[in-house]
Formats: structure tokens, C-alpha cells, sequence
């Protein structure tokens, strides 16, 4: 597959920062337009993936919690996951999954598991031995343990480890383009010699995961005020 | 809830893998509202007795009877909502504050929140804690001293017929430690429960237990005894070790001055002559017009003055800091009830 060089300027008409590939303030508040659509495509990308990854590894670390022979197979297909060359992982699923988002959000998915499995389970792990010993002592049952005093104290691991997959997939996602699932990745491309365009488009992937980066801690703080107590 | 009689019988833990049993058909009966103690070097199973009683530990054979029911036929989570536990770790939830700790049990009995909320000061309340002041900290803002406390009232929350604690002062300071266990004692005074305490320290166990359990190396039970007749008759060589060389000074910590017969001496107001008749002892004594020590007549200083609530350990200790043989002792006006010796207190052990 060749990626086609699209002329995103009419380079003949204008004045000589454009013609330069400069940086150029005019120029991008004349065509911001065009970054509106691919920006949205590319947070449904990375929040979708996000989500779905971390609804799968949240479960599989529940598994794995309980079941600790588990842990190693799955630590060892995630790991897999992680290595693939994401570029690759996109070419791999084409012929199977087709052009589109679906293929787009299967590869982004798989790099979120590694990283969220391992950082719930490191949350679940570090509970203090003494609070789950006094909760079941009081008569809490697996599950009540699990939900009321487990996960929320596991919450400040879990949600790191969402930050980190959720910066990741921010960049990764600028590659789903290849797969036709759009993105600000399709903009860079399309004319990667000019600053101009390769500044709003990557400041723009810049801007969305340090929004996400932010929202998800204040989410944490939210829901653990007791972790700066 | 009424407190519950306790009955070990014959109860015995196996651990997997391990050739000697870590209980060895364990018997006693903690009666109701008592505090048994157990107690025993590291590895004598008393923290796993103690846990079989809730079913922390599944025992391998024998049974347990909360007020006359085998604990094997209760369904655990059931079993331990009705059985306070007390840890040394404490082990309070760093994410809930003070009240939503005291308010675990009740909440998983789904008591309504009023009900809860009046609860959880009421605990805070008998475990000398401020419940303006603490109610909302969570457990992270507190001293180790606070953290036990709030442990306590947690074990207590729903009023349960039988108390679990294990080294619950372990990790404290001397000072403070000596403090909860005061407090621990006035509480139990006012709630009466049947408590199981296992602790390592000797002293902690005959100050706070109404009787003993002393475990050997594996899990075997060396002797079950009020502390007196744990000093008093060790049951073995083992025992005796245990209690250690001094246990005829851990006895007189068991005895006041008001339980033994003191002396009566001559008193003689100022100015006055000393009454005639016969005295245990020769010496008389001055007193003012309150009846309180002033001098011995012969002129030496009556020093020290002993209470009838001094323990007899630490009578004997000042007797021997003043280098003298007799002390008066006074009452709680501070009048003079008469005279200790050290012959007293040497007779005070015998059986």
C-alpha cells in the first residue's frame, strides 16, 4: 500500500511562509476547520480503546487475582501484544478485519491490556495484608472484600494505569489512519513537510492527552480522597 | 447481646505439610464475661486457637462451641459479624474514615443510617475518643494510640457476645500500652464480655486476664489457671520458666495492701501519752487530729505512706527505696489504717 502525498495548499497563490513549509498563525486559523472532524475520530478512537481495553484487562485481572496460575499466561499474551510494531499490527489485521475503525480500535486495544492488567493486579496486590485479614475477620465476604475494600484502595494504581495506556493510545492512534479509521494521524500525514500542519495536527494529539492525562487524575482524586488524607 | 461461654474441645489444627500438629487437642471453657488469656512463646499455635474460633482457621478435628453451638455448623461470614476482631495490625481501612470503619459490621447488617451514625459516637465515646474530633479523620491522620481505639470500637460495633483480640496493644509504646490496657480493663468492667486475648508477654497476661492459658511448643495446653495459681503452682517445668524467676514479685502485683491483714500500732496524737495495751508493733506512731501519719514517736520520719489500693509490689518497692521494715498505710482520707511490713507481704505469699 503506498500512502498517497496529499496537497493540503495550493502552493502557487500564496504568501512565501506558506510556500516555505513555515509555521504560519494565519494560515492555521484560515484551514482549523479541517482538524475538527479527524480530532473528534481520533478521541472516539483513543476513549473507545481505552474503554474496552480496560473493561477486558480489568476482568482478566480479576480472574488472575484469585487464580494466580493465570497471571503468567496472561502477562506473556499481553506482552506479545505490546511488542507487536503497532504499524504492523495494523497491516496484520487488514486482510482479516478489512479497512476501517474496527481494525483501527482491535490493535489499539491490545496495546492498552499489558499495562492496565499489570497495574490493577500491582493495586490488588498492594492492599494492606492487615485490612483484607480484619475485613474477612469481621465477617466481609470474598466479594464484599473485593468491592469494598480491594478495588478501592486499589484505585490510585488502576487509574495510573489508565493514564499511561490512555497517553499511549493518544499517540498510537495518530497510525489508525492506515487502517482508514481517520484520525489527526491522517493530517499529519497528508503533508508532513509542512510546520505548519504537522504543529496543529500533533499539538492538537499534544492538548488531547494532556486533557485526558488531567481528567483522569481529578477522576482519581475524586473518588480517593482518602490517598492524599 | 449477652456475653457467650466459649468451650474448646479437644480442638486441633494440622497444617498441611507439617508433621506435629500446630494445636494439639486444645480444651478449655472460657467462662461468659471473662477475659481468657492466651499466652506462649512464638509458634505455641495461640494465635491459630484463637482464629479457629471464628473460623479464620478451619480446625482438623474437635470442636468449638459459642454458647453451646459448634461453630463448624455456622456459615463463617455469619459467624464472624457476631465475634469482635481485634488485630495488633489493627488493620483499620485506610479509605473509609473513623465512622466508616466503627460502622463496618452494622452496615453489613444493614442497619439504617441513623442507627449507625448514633452508634458510631456512642463507640467513640467509650473508647475516650472525641467523636466531633475524630469521626471523620481517616485512619492515615491518626496516632497508633487513636488507631487502636478506633479498633476496639470497631470490634465492638454491634455489641458482640464474644471479643477476639490478638496482641492488640503489641504494637505500642510502653507508656501508652500500659494506658490502653487500663482503659481496655475499665471498659470490659462496664461491657463484660467473653474476650480471648492472645498475647506473648507474660505481664500483659496476668494483669489483664481472669484466667491463663499457657501453650507450649506444639500447641499443647501446660496449664489453664486463674493468674494467682498460675504464680502461686506453675503446673510444669515449662510453666515455671515461663512465668519467669521473679513470679513471687508478679504475685504480690496481684494483691492490694487492703487484702491483707496490716498491723495495728500505737497511734498518739501530739502532746499526748501512748496508749498502753498490746500492739503488733512496739513502735507508736504520731498522728494529727485527722488521724494521718505524722512521725513515728522515736523521732524517724514515717515514710513511705502506702494506700490501701497500692498493689503489694509496689509497697514492698517503696518500703525497700526507704530503707525501712514498716510503713503506715492510710486510707482514702489519708487516716491511718494500720501497718504494712515486709514480714506482711513476705506472709501474703504463702499458701
Amino acid at each position: 500500500m503506498t500512502i498517497a502525498q496529499v496537497q493540503i495548499r495550493d502552493r502557487s497563490s500564496e504568501e512565501s511562509c506558506v510556500a516555505d513549509n513555515g509555521f504560519c498563525p494565519d494560515w492555521i486559523w484560515d484551514n482549523f476547520d479541517r482538524y475538527v472532524d479527524p480530532f473528534w475520530d481520533h478521541v472516539y478512537l483513543t476513549v473507545v480503546a481505552v474503554a474496552i481495553g480496560f473493561l477486558i484487562s480489568f476482568g482478566l485481572a480479576l480472574l488472575a487475582y484469585r487464580r494466580r496460575w493465570l497471571v503468567a499466561p496472561i502477562v506473556n499474551v499481553t506482552g506479545i501484544l505490546y511488542t507487536v510494531p503497532s504499524l504492523a499490527a495494523f497491516f496484520l489485521l487488514l486482510p482479516i478485519t478489512g479497512r476501517g475503525t474496527t481494525t483501527a480500535l482491535i490493535a489499539l486495544v491490545a496495546y492498552t491490556l499489558l499495562i492496565i492488567f499489570r497495574n490493577v493486579l500491582a493495586g490488588l496486590d498492594n492492599v494492606p495484608e492487615e485490612a483484607k485479614d480484619a475485613g474477612r475477620g469481621m465477617g466481609l465476604t470474598q466479594r464484599q472484600l473485593l468491592w469494598r475494600v480491594e478495588l478501592p484502595l486499589a484505585v490510585p494504581e488502576i487509574v495510573a494505569g489508565v493514564r499511561v495506556a490512555a497517553t499511549t493510545t493518544v499517540g498510537l492512534a495518530t497510525l489508525a489512519f492506515f487502517a482508514g479509521a481517520g484520525g489527526l494521524g491522517g493530517e499529519i500525514f497528508a503533508d508532513i513537510n509542512f510546520k505548519s500542519n504537522v504543529v496543529t495536527a500533533g499539538g492538537l494529539c499534544v492538548l488531547l492527552a494532556a486533557v485526558l492525562d488531567l481528567g483522569l487524575l481529578l477522576v482519581q482524586r475524586a473518588v480517593s480522597p482518602w490517598s492524599r488524607a | 447481646m449477652k456475653a457467650a461461654t466459649l468451650e474448646f474441645q479437644e480442638a486441633t489444627k494440622v497444617y498441611a505439610g507439617s508433621p506435629e500438629p500446630a494445636v494439639d487437642r486444645l480444651s478449655l471453657e472460657v467462662p461468659a464475661g471473662e477475659i481468657c488469656v492466651l499466652v506462649g512463646p512464638s509458634g505455641c499455635g495461640k494465635t491459630t486457637a484463637m482464629r479457629m474460633a471464628n473460623r479464620m482457621i478451619d480446625m482438623t478435628s474437635g470442636d468449638i462451641l459459642l454458647d453451646g453451638r459448634s461453630v463448624g455448623e455456622r456459615r463463617p461470614a455469619e459467624l464472624r459479624r457476631e465475634i469482635g476482631y481485634a488485630i495488633q495490625q489493627v488493620g483499620l481501612f485506610p479509605h473509609m474514615t473513623v465512622a466508616g470503619n466503627v460502622a463496618t459490621v452494622p452496615r453489613l447488617l444493614g442497619w439504617d443510617r441513623k442507627r449507625i451514625a448514633a452508634r458510631v459516637d456512642e463507640l467513640l465515646e467509650l473508647v475516650s475518643l472525641d467523636p466531633a474530633e475524630t469521626r471523620d479523620r481517616y485512619p492515615s491522620q491518626l496516632s497508633g494510640g487513636q488507631r487502636q481505639r478506633v479498633g476496639v470500637a470497631r470490634a465492638l460495633a454491634v455489641d458482640p457476645p464474644l471479643m477476639l483480640m490478638d496482641e492488640p496493644f503489641g504494637a505500642i509504646d510502653p507508656i501508652n500500652r500500659e494506658r490502653l490496657q487500663n482503659e481496655f480493663l475499665r471498659l470490659q468492667e462496664e461491657i463484660r464480655k467473653t474476650v480471648v486475648f492472645v498475647t506473648h508477654d507474660i505481664d500483659e497476661a496476668i494483669k489483664m486476664g481472669d484466667r491463663i492459658a499457657v501453650l507450649q511448643k506444639g500447641g499443647k495446653l501446660a496449664q489453664y489457671a486463674p493468674p494467682a495459681e498460675l504464680l502461686a503452682e506453675p503446673a510444669n517445668e515449662f510453666v515455671e520458666d515461663f512465668v519467669g524467676a521473679d513470679r513471687a514479685l508478679k504475685r504480690l502485683s496481684l494483691q492490694r495492701v487492703r487484702e491483707v491483714d496490716l498491723w495495728q500500732a500505737p497511734l498518739v496524737r501530739d502532746g499526748e501519752r501512748p496508749p498502753t495495751g498490746e500492739f503488733d508493733v512496739d513502735y507508736p506512731l504520731v498522728v494529727d487530729a485527722a488521724g494521718r501519719p505524722v512521725r513515728w514517736l522515736s523521732g524517724s520520719r514515717a515514710e513511705p505512706v502506702i494506700e490501701l489500693d497500692d498493689v503489694l509490689r509496689d509497697a514492698l518497692s517503696e518500703m525497700l527505696q526507704h530503707e525501712t521494715q514498716y510503713a503506715p498505710v492510710v486510707d482514702a482520707r489519708g487516716a491511718v489504717a494500720g501497718v504494712l511490713s515486709v514480714e506482711i507481704i513476705g506472709q501474703s505469699l504463702a499458701p
